[in-house]
C-alpha cells in the first residue's frame, strides 16, 4: 500500500503548517466539524481502528465508554514511546506533528472534550520543541483555541514532559503523572474512559492511533477497512532494529509478513549472518522463530502465532546473539523500570537480574533455571498492570525456546556465545 | 529496601528507594523563570496546580544544574503542596539530577537495540578516555557519564543522549571524536538527531 501517515517525512518543511495545509492538512477536521459528535465516534467504530500502542484494543469502543454525562472530559495522548525497539511516534511527531493535533482535535470534539494533553517522554525534547512549534502555529491558524473556525467548539492542546519513567507509558501511571505524581498505576476498574485524569472522564490513545483519525475521516471507512486484513485495518507503522541492514520505521498494511519486513524494507540480516530469533512486538512479547517468518505482520496472526504486535516493534537477532544475555538486558532494563507499586514485580524483577546475571557470568546452577521459572510465575498475573507480565516473558520465553543455551552456560561455567568484543574484554553484559 | 534477607538491593539506583537530597544554597525563581512558571501552571485546572510539579522541576534544574531540597521547598510553596510531594517526584524520574553534574551529561542508551549494536563498546571507549566509571563525573568537572534504558531512537543505535540533545550511530572512535570536539566547540559540535539535521536541509 502506498503510505499515508509518513508518506512526506523526508520531504523538508513537511512539520510546518504551510506544508501540512498544502497536501490537504486540516480537511478531516473541517469535515468532521460539520458532522455530530456522535457520528464521529460511530465512524471511527465503524473503521475497526484498533490501538496501535500495544494493546490493539478498539478506539471506537474506547471514545464510546466515555461517560457523557460529566463534564470536563479529556484526551490524554500517550506519547511516551518507550517500548524497547519502538521508534515510530518519534517520527510522527517530528515531521508530521500536525496529523496528531489534527487527530487531537477530533478526538477532543468527538467525545466532547476541550483539552488534550500529550504527554511526551522527558527524552524527546526535541521532538517536544518541533510539537510546541505545531501547536502555536494551530493556534494562530485558528485550527486550536476557542471557537475552531467558527464552530463554537473550544480545544486546547498542551504539551506535558515525562521525566524518564517507562511506566508512564501504562495509561493510569501516565494519568498520576500527569496529575504531578509518581508515575504508577492504579487499579482498574474504574477504566480511564469512567474517571480518567482529575477523576474525570479521558480518552487516553496513542500517537499513531490519533494519527489514523484524519485519514479516516478524510478516506472513509470503506477505503479503511479495505487496507489489510478482517479487522486489522488500517496503515500501521512498523519499527525494526537490530541486526538488519536498514533499520527504520516502515509503513505497510497488516497483511504484509515479518519476511516482507526483515528481508525486503529492512534489507535483511547484517552480511554474512542468518537470522536466529525475531521479537515482533517490543520486548515485552514472546520470541518468535526463524520458521514462523511467513506470519502475517497482524494483531491477530501474531497472536495466533503465540506472539504479540504490541508496539510492532521488531526487534531482528541474528546468530551471534546469546539468549541469556538478551535475558538479562531486559531484566535489567524492568528491574530499573518497575515503578516499585507492586512486590512481586519490584523485587521479583530484581530477583530474575541477579540470577541471570549469575548464569550468564558462568557461575549458575542447574536448580536456577527452576527458580526463574518459579519466579516468573508469582510475577505474571499478580500485579496491578501489565508490566509484571511483561517482565517475565523475556525469561520465559528464552527459557521456553532455547534452554539448551541456559544449560551450556551452567555446564561449562562461561557464557557460550559472546560476541568477539564481549569474550575479548572480560566484562558481563553490564560492565 | 530489599525485604529479601540474602537479596538485598545493591548500590545501584532504584525507583522505590526515596534518599534525602542535599539542602543546597537559597533558591528561588529567577523573574523570567517564574514568568514561564506561570505560564505553565495556566495549563491546567486552577485546582490542579500540582501538574506542573514535573515542569516547575525541569525549571529548577536549568536553574542551577541540579535539583536541591530548597529548590524543592521553593516549589512546594509555589505549588501549594507539601516538600513531601515534591520529594517523592524528584526521587522517582531519573531526568532529575540530586548531585551537581558535568557540563555535559552524556547518556548511554544500555537496552536491546543499542546494546545489539555495541552500546557496552562505546560506554567502556567513555570510560577509559575520561577514567571514570558510570555515574562519575571526571576530574574536570565537564563530563558527567550515565548508562540509560531505552532512547526510543533503535533505528540509529547505539544512541547517547548529550544534555538534551541526542548523537546517533555512535561507536567506540566517533564517541572519541566528540568529546574531544565537545571540549573544543560546547554544544556546536553536537548535530542532533538525524530528523533535526533533515529539518536544516542539509
Amino acid at each position: 500500500m502506498e503510505p499515508v501517515l509518513i508518506n512526506h517525512v523526508r520531504e523538508p518543511n513537511s512539520f510546518t503548517l504551510d506544508f501540512y495545509v498544502r497536501h490537504d492538512g486540516y480537511g478531516a477536521l473541517k469535515k468532521a466539524l460539520t458532522q455530530t459528535p456522535d457520528s464521529i465516534i460511530d465512524l471511527v467504530k465503524a473503521s475497526g481502528l484498533r490501538g496501535r500502542g500495544g494493546a490493539g484494543f478498539p478506539t471506537g469502543m474506547k471514545w464510546q465508554f466515555v461517560d457523557k454525562k460529566i463534564d470536563p472530559r479529556y484526551i490524554a495522548c500517550n506519547a511516551d514511546e518507550s517500548e524497547p525497539g519502538t521508534f515510530k511516534d518519534h517520527l510522527l511527531m517530528e515531521r508530521n506533528p500536525h496529523l496528531l493535533i489534527e487527530g487531537c482535535a477530533i478526538g477532543c470534539y468527538a467525545i466532547g472534550a476541550k483539552v488534550a494533553y500529550i504527554y511526551i517522554r522527558g527524552e524527546f525534547f526535541h521532538v517536544q520543541r518541533v510539537l510546541e512549534g505545531a501547536i502555536e502555529e494551530a493556534y494562530k491558524a485558528g485550527y486550536l483555541g476557542k471557537n475552531v473556525l467558527g464552530s463554537g467548539f473550544d480545544c486546547d492542546v498542551y504539551v506535558h514532559r515525562g521525566a524518564g519513567a517507562y511506566e508512564a507509558g501504562e495509561e493510569t501511571a501516565l494519568l498520576e503523572s500527569l496529575e504531578g505524581k509518581r508515575a504508577q498505576p492504579r487499579n482498574k476498574p474504574p477504566f480511564p474512559a469512567v474517571v480518567g485524569l482529575y477523576g474525570k472522564p479521558t480518552a487516553v490513545n496513542n500517537v499513531e492511533t490519533l494519527c489514523n483519525i484524519p485519514v479516516i475521516v478524510n478516506r472513509g471507512v470503506e477505503w479503511y477497512t479495505s487496507v489489510g486484513p478482517e479487522k486489522n485495518g488500517g496503515p500501521k507503522l512498523y519499527c525494526v532494529s537490530g541486526h538488519v541492514r536498514r533499520p527504520g520505521v516502515y509503513e505497510a498494511s497488516m497483511n504484509v509478513t515479518l519476511r516482507e519486513l526483515i528481508e525486503g524494507f529492512a534489507g535483511g540480516v547484517r552480511e554474512g549472518r542468518t537470522l536466529k530469533a525475531v521479537i515482533p512486538g517490543g520486548s515485552s512479547v514472546p520470541i518468535l522463530m526463524p520458521d514462523q517468518l511467513d506470519t502475517q505482520a497482524s494483531f491477530d496472526a501474531i497472536q495466533k502465532a503465540g506472539s504479540l504486535l504490541g508496539s510492532a516493534a521488531i526487534v531482528v537477532l541474528d546468530d551471534t546473539t546469546c539468549m541469556v544475555w538478551l535475558a538479562e538486558n531486559l531484566l535489567h532494563f524492568y528491574r530499573h523500570e518497575s515503578c516499585g507499586k507492586c512486590t512481586p514485580c519490584r523485587e521479583g524483577t530484581d530477583w530474575l537480574y541477579k540470577i541471570l546475571s549469575k548464569i550468564e557470568r558462568g557461575e549458575g546452577q542447574m536448580r536456577d533455571l527452576d527458580l526463574l521459572s518459579s519466579i516468573s510465575t508469582n510475577i505474571g498475573g499478580k500485579t496491578l498492570c501489565a508490566f509484571g507480565d511483561a517482565a517475565v516473558t523475556p525469561v520465559l520465553t528464552t527459557l521456553k525456546h532455547f534452554r539448551q543455551e541456559y544449560e551450556a552456560h551452567i555446564r561449562e561455567g562461561r557464557c557460550t556465545l559472546p560476541a568477539p568484543w564481549r569474550a575479548a574484554h572480560r566484562v558481563g553484559a553490564h560492565a | 529496601m530489599s525485604f529479601h534477607p540474602k537479596m538485598a538491593y545493591d548500590a545501584t539506583f532504584h525507583k522505590s528507594a526515596r534518599h534525602l537530597e542535599e539542602e543546597g544554597p537559597a533558591f528561588a525563581y529567577t523573574p523570567e523563570n517564574r514568568a514561564r512558571f506561570d505560564e505553565i501552571v495556566g495549563r491546567y485546572p486552577p485546582d490542579r496546580r500540582r501538574s506542573a510539579v514535573l515542569p516547575a522541576l525541569y525549571l529548577v534544574q536549568a536553574q542551577q544544574g541540579y535539583v536541591t531540597a530548597n529548590g524543592i521547598r521553593h516549589v512546594a510553596e509555589l505549588l501549594g503542596i507539601t516538600k513531601a510531594d515534591v520529594e517523592d517526584v524528584v526521587s522517582y524520574y531519573t531526568m532529575f539530577y540530586t548531585r551537581p553534574v558535568g557540563t555535559f551529561v552524556l547518556s548511554v542508551c544500555r537496552t536491546l537495540s543499542c546494546a545489539l549494536n555495541g552500546a557496552e563498546r562505546v560506554t567502556a571507549a567513555i570510560c577509559d578516555r575520561l577514567k571514570i566509571v558510570p555515574g562519575q563525573t571526571d576530574s574536570s568537572g565537564t563530563f558527567t557519564l550515565i548508562e540509560v534504558e531505552c532512547l526510543g531512537a533503535c533505528d540509529r543505535a547505539p544512541v547517547i543522549m548529550v544534555n538534551d540533545a541526542w548523537q546517533e550511530s555512535q561507536d567506540a572512535e566517533s564517541v572519541g571524536r566528540l568529546l574531544d570536539d565537545l571540549k573544543a566547540r560546547g554544544e556546536a559540535a553536537l548535530t542532533g538527531c538525524h530528523h533535526v539535521v533533515e529539518r536544516n536541509g542539509n
